[in-house]
């Protein structure tokens, strides 16, 4: 009925490494709260209904339109957002080849296609550009046509490989047996 | 593929062509960066507007007394609300706008003329009770017919839009009630006996879909409208003091009263130049005594903003056997949408811009219909007219057996050829981006499997001169602030930056550039028109020869010597056997008097010329007509890259523009006149993974109106993708497309009917 705003909900969840609690209304999206109520305004609004990708958010790992969340269901989740990438004062290697390769013009599906490609990085540290444009094909940019944006990803691939000394076999084999 | 740029230029520059990274960039990485959308203030409220829900309507009555009674809605407005504004013209730089109109379509009148014309509007709490608020408001519509093809609203018994609109017939108002607003008409030499002379003649006739700039971010703004009668605009603006100027003038308030901060801007293309939400937004703030945000949805930016032209053409030319044109003649009909003055007379006047072409004639027409009112899309009416030109000139070049990039080698409109509507070009850069093409790996590959085709097509966009303003200080530390007016949409703080670097002989860093509000700097025009790095960058040369000039007498005072004495070489300042470099003497300025501030203006009447040639391959299903990109080219001429990245980026950017509105974008009506895909999904524009890297070729022939040489790039190439793409299916499949776009169904029917 117009005008009864429903009650409102204690939500408790994780976003980048810190743990949150807030209200929210149930029919808010989690983009919503995350913008207005928590002021985290790296996530984008761009077309509010799942089709443009510039609100992209990692929840448990996975991407996900975080308009097409709702806020009441990150109770208990792991959240990173674009404002979680940088590691205290240090860019990640996303966020510094996206400037160096030029891979923005306004900027606008920026934050979106980082945490994009970070959950493609994560899972997958070596992939093709096959690969790179098929995971990034839910992330609409108008302005760049795409070219610089998957350079941008794959130079931050062979950075994130690099950075990962090869392990002596020995000790890669130890490491292997530890994790079972 | 991205080398260096092809320079006809023996000057060397030390910031000029190098790669710094952009001044904004790590706010942008971040998220850190303030769009519109994320400025706030603790009392804000939310605006929404009710829309038409028809295409062609008299309104009969507006209730709003539900709405103003559901808790949480702070105002209501209607167009009772709105000033009287009669048929006032105001010039915003880019052309003329009547302000009835434009009123008009921020808020409908008596009538609404197209489904999603704002009717109403509503602050609430929050969106979700504005929202609310807008269900509740009782409108009672008495609809009309409608028409939606640009043709059509040209037929003699179409329903009229404007009871009042009379054709102007090149400054001459025509007799009767209409929907074409203007008859444009340009000729040269006699074009009839040509055609008669020429051995070979092809003429065609072109249609193309209305498009949508597309921009990720919506529409948005915030106003507060403070109780000393001061407003406060916080907007996604292509230019903050035309924007300023359009709010004035709506409102009928004095421009000092208007105070507009240009947030960064998520993509404009044009579309952000004219007002939808601010004075809606400033009325609702005056009416509330509170800031008020307004965010339009997905759906209302395809159906209430600036979509660019439907258009139909006919294009005639006529060549000598051995391959020289010699007469053209073409018609363009581009649908203004619900109000006049669309981009007719730019498509006019490039639709013959890439060739020397002695006799030619062009009638345009600019038609009123049931959409949007139409804006401008990246090289306004270039795109239609290139897409209908280009192809005839692919298809004469077959006709006569000639390679079409040598057709157009030809042809190549060069220093002194005369446009059809009267410049004659000065130093262009044509031919030597067919010479490049020409020399291109992609062009010397040959093409390797079945249903593959190549195409190419040339481009042409201006650069607009206009107004800009800088002003600039010098830190002790020997670095520069940059204060400018021109809303930065793809990294032209940075080329605008670099100009001043290079004149001052300091690095791209050591600038530090801002975009300010309208209270802050001197009047600057749009961000358009490939004007930025090309005007800007010009008041960004003219403000350091003004702080060198000023440096020079700060030494002489060092050096106890005249400061015609001194002498600027290469970033130092040198007297004799003394010198300093820049940073040393900024360093020292304390001592020599009061801070050092530069300014500068410009005011250009020059229009400046950008041509580009694309190459494309495509590969084709011929059981679905789904075209697949396979390789793509892109080369212009810059003139002189300041930042050769970005420069590819619009080169990029645009193609790819281009290539979507060649192959799916549309707008897609239902019988009833409303759009049937008003949503991404549904309209789709290019992802990722439809295309495959686009290549660059930068040419550099030098500006001779810019002391670098610059060439704005930002417009010409979104031109040449449609024809280009056209062309490549046409050697892929043999079926010439004479329609925009060439998505599957169209294709698949054309090939269909070619083996049937």
């Amino acid at each position: 009925m117009p005008g009864n705003s429903p009650a409102k909900v204690a939500v408790s969840t994780t976003i980048n490494g810190q743990s949150h609690d807030f209200l929210c209304q149930p029919r808010q999206s989690l983009l919503e709260v995350l913008r207005d109520t928590l002021q985290l305004t790296g996530a984008k609004e761009g077309c509010n209904n799942g089709n443009c990708g510039a609100c992209t958010v990692l929840m448990d790992g996975e991407p996900v339109n975080s308009c097409l969340v709702l806020a009441v269901e990150v109770e208990g989740k792991q959240l990173t957002t674009v404002e979680g990438l940088a590691n205290k004062g240090v860019l990640h290697p996303l966020q510094q080849c996206f400037l160096e390769g030029a891979a923005l013009q306004c900027g606008i599906c920026t934050p979106g296609f980082l945490v994009a490609a970070k959950a493609l990085l994560d899972k997958k540290p070596n992939p093709t550009e096959e690969e790179i444009r098929f995971s990034l094909a839910g992330n609409l940019c108008r302005c760049t046509g795409y070219d610089k944006i998957v350079r941008a990803v794959q130079a931050a691939a062979e950075q994130l490989q690099a950075e990962e000394a090869p392990l002596p076999s020995s000790a890669a084999h130890q490491q292997a047996q530890q994790q079972q | 593929m991205q080398g260096s740029p092809i320079s006809y230029s023996d000057k060397k520059y030390q910031v000029l062509g190098t790669r710094p990274i952009r001044h904004d960039g790590t706010d942008k990485v971040t998220g850190r960066a303030i769009y519109t959308n994320d400025v706030h203030f603790p009392d804000m409220v939310h605006g929404k507007i009710l829309r038409s829900p028809v295409a062609h309507a008299r309104i009969k009555s507006i209730d709003t007394s539900a709405a103003e009674a559901l808790d949480g809605v702070v105002a209501v407005v209607t167009v009772k609300d709105w000033p009287d504004l009669k048929d006032k013209m105001a010039d915003l730089g880019e052309g003329a706008v009547n302000l009835a109109e434009l009123g008009a379509n921020c808020m409908a009148h008596d009538k609404v003329l197209y489904k999603g014309h704002a009717v109403a509007a509503v602050a609430a709490r929050n969106v979700h009770i504005a929202e609310e608020a807008l269900a509740l408001i009782r409108v009672e519509y008495e609809e009309l017919p409608s028409v939606l093809w640009v043709q059509d609203a040209m037929h003699e018994n179409a329903p009229i839009l404007h009871p009042n609109l009379r054709t102007d017939h090149m400054g001459k108002p025509g007799d009767h009630p209409t929907n074409i607003a203007k008859h444009l008409h340009f000729e040269t030499g006699d074009v009839d006996a040509a055609f008669k002379s020429a051995d070979v003649v092809v003429e065609r006739e072109f249609k193309t879909a209305t498009v949508h700039q597309g921009y990720i971010e919506p529409h948005n703004s915030v106003a507060l409208w403070n109780e000393d009668g001061k407003l406060k605009i916080w907007t996604a603006t292509q230019g903050s003091f035309t924007c300023r100027h359009q709010v004035a003038e709506l409102l009928q308030i004095p421009i000092s009263n208007v105070t507009v901060t240009p947030c960064e801007i998520g993509g404009g293309f044009g579309g952000k130049i004219a007002v939808y939400l601010e004075p809606v937004a400033a009325l609702l703030s005056r009416k509330s005594g509170r800031p008020v945000k307004m965010v339009m949805q997905r759906d209302e930016v395809f159906e209430a903003t600036g979509p660019t032209p439907g258009s139909y053409m006919k294009v005639k030319l006529g060549a000598t056997r051995e391959g020289k044109l010699l007469a053209g003649d073409a018609t363009l009909a581009y649908d203004a949408g619900a109000y006049p003055d669309g981009v007719i007379g730019p498509g006019c006047m490039c639709v013959f811009s890439c060739v020397e072409l002695p006799n030619a004639r062009v009638h345009g027409y600019d038609v009123c219909l049931n959409k949007p009112k139409t804006q401008a899309y990246r090289a306004p009416g270039a795109t239609q007219a290139a897409f209908a030109f280009e192809s005839v000139m692919n298809e004469l070049a077959e006709s006569l057996g000639i390679c079409p990039l040598e057709f157009r080698l030809k042809n190549a409109a060069k220093e002194g050829t005369r446009r059809v509507d009267g410049p004659v070009y000065p130093r262009v850069g044509l031919i030597e981006c067919l010479e490049a093409a020409k020399n291109s790996p992609h062009w010397n590959t040959p093409l390797e499997g079945p249903n593959q085709g190549r195409g190419i097509a040339a481009g042409f966009w201006f650069n607009i001169g206009l107004k800009s303003s800088v002003t600039a200080t010098v830190n002790h530390d020997g670095t520069v602030n940059l204060l400018e007016g021109s809303t930065d949409i793809g990294g032209t703080r940075t080329s605008i930056a670099m100009q001043l670097a290079e004149t001052l002989g300091i690095s791209a860093e050591a600038v530090h550039p801002k975009v300010v509000d309208t209270d802050s700097v001197g009047y600057t025009d749009v961000t358009g028109g490939s004007r930025t790095t090309f005007a800007t960058g010009l008041a960004a040369y003219e403000v350091g020869l003004d702080l060198r000039k000023q440096l020079c007498q700060r030494a002489a005072i060092l050096w106890e010597c005249d400061p015609s004495e001194v002498t600027f070489k290469e970033g130092t300042f040198v007297h004799q056997d003394k010198s300093l470099t820049f940073q040393q003497l900024a360093a020292q300025l304390p001592e020599t008097g009061e801070p050092v501030v530069g300014r500068a203006s410009i005011s250009k009447d020059v229009s400046t010329n950008g041509f580009g040639v694309h190459l494309c391959d495509v590969e084709v299903d011929p059981e679905t007509g789904k075209v697949r990109v396979l390789r793509y080219t892109a080369i212009q001429d810059a003139g002189k890259a300041i930042h050769p990245s970005y420069v590819e980026g619009q080169l990029q950017g645009g193609a790819v523009q281009g290539i979507g509105w060649a192959l799916n974008e549309e707008y897609y009506y239902r019988d009833n006149a409303t759009m049937a895909n008003a949503s991404f999904l549904d309209y789709r524009i290019p992802t990722c993974y439809d295309l495959p890297m686009i290549d660059t070729i930068i040419v550099e022939v030098p500006n001779p109106d810019h002391p670098y040489g610059v060439r704005g790039v930002g417009e010409t190439p979104i031109v040449a993708p449609p024809a280009a793409v056209a062309a490549a299916i046409y050697e892929a499949t043999g079926v010439r497309m004479f329609e925009l776009p060439m998505s599957p169904p169209k294709l698949w029917k054309a090939i269909s009917e070619k083996n049937a």
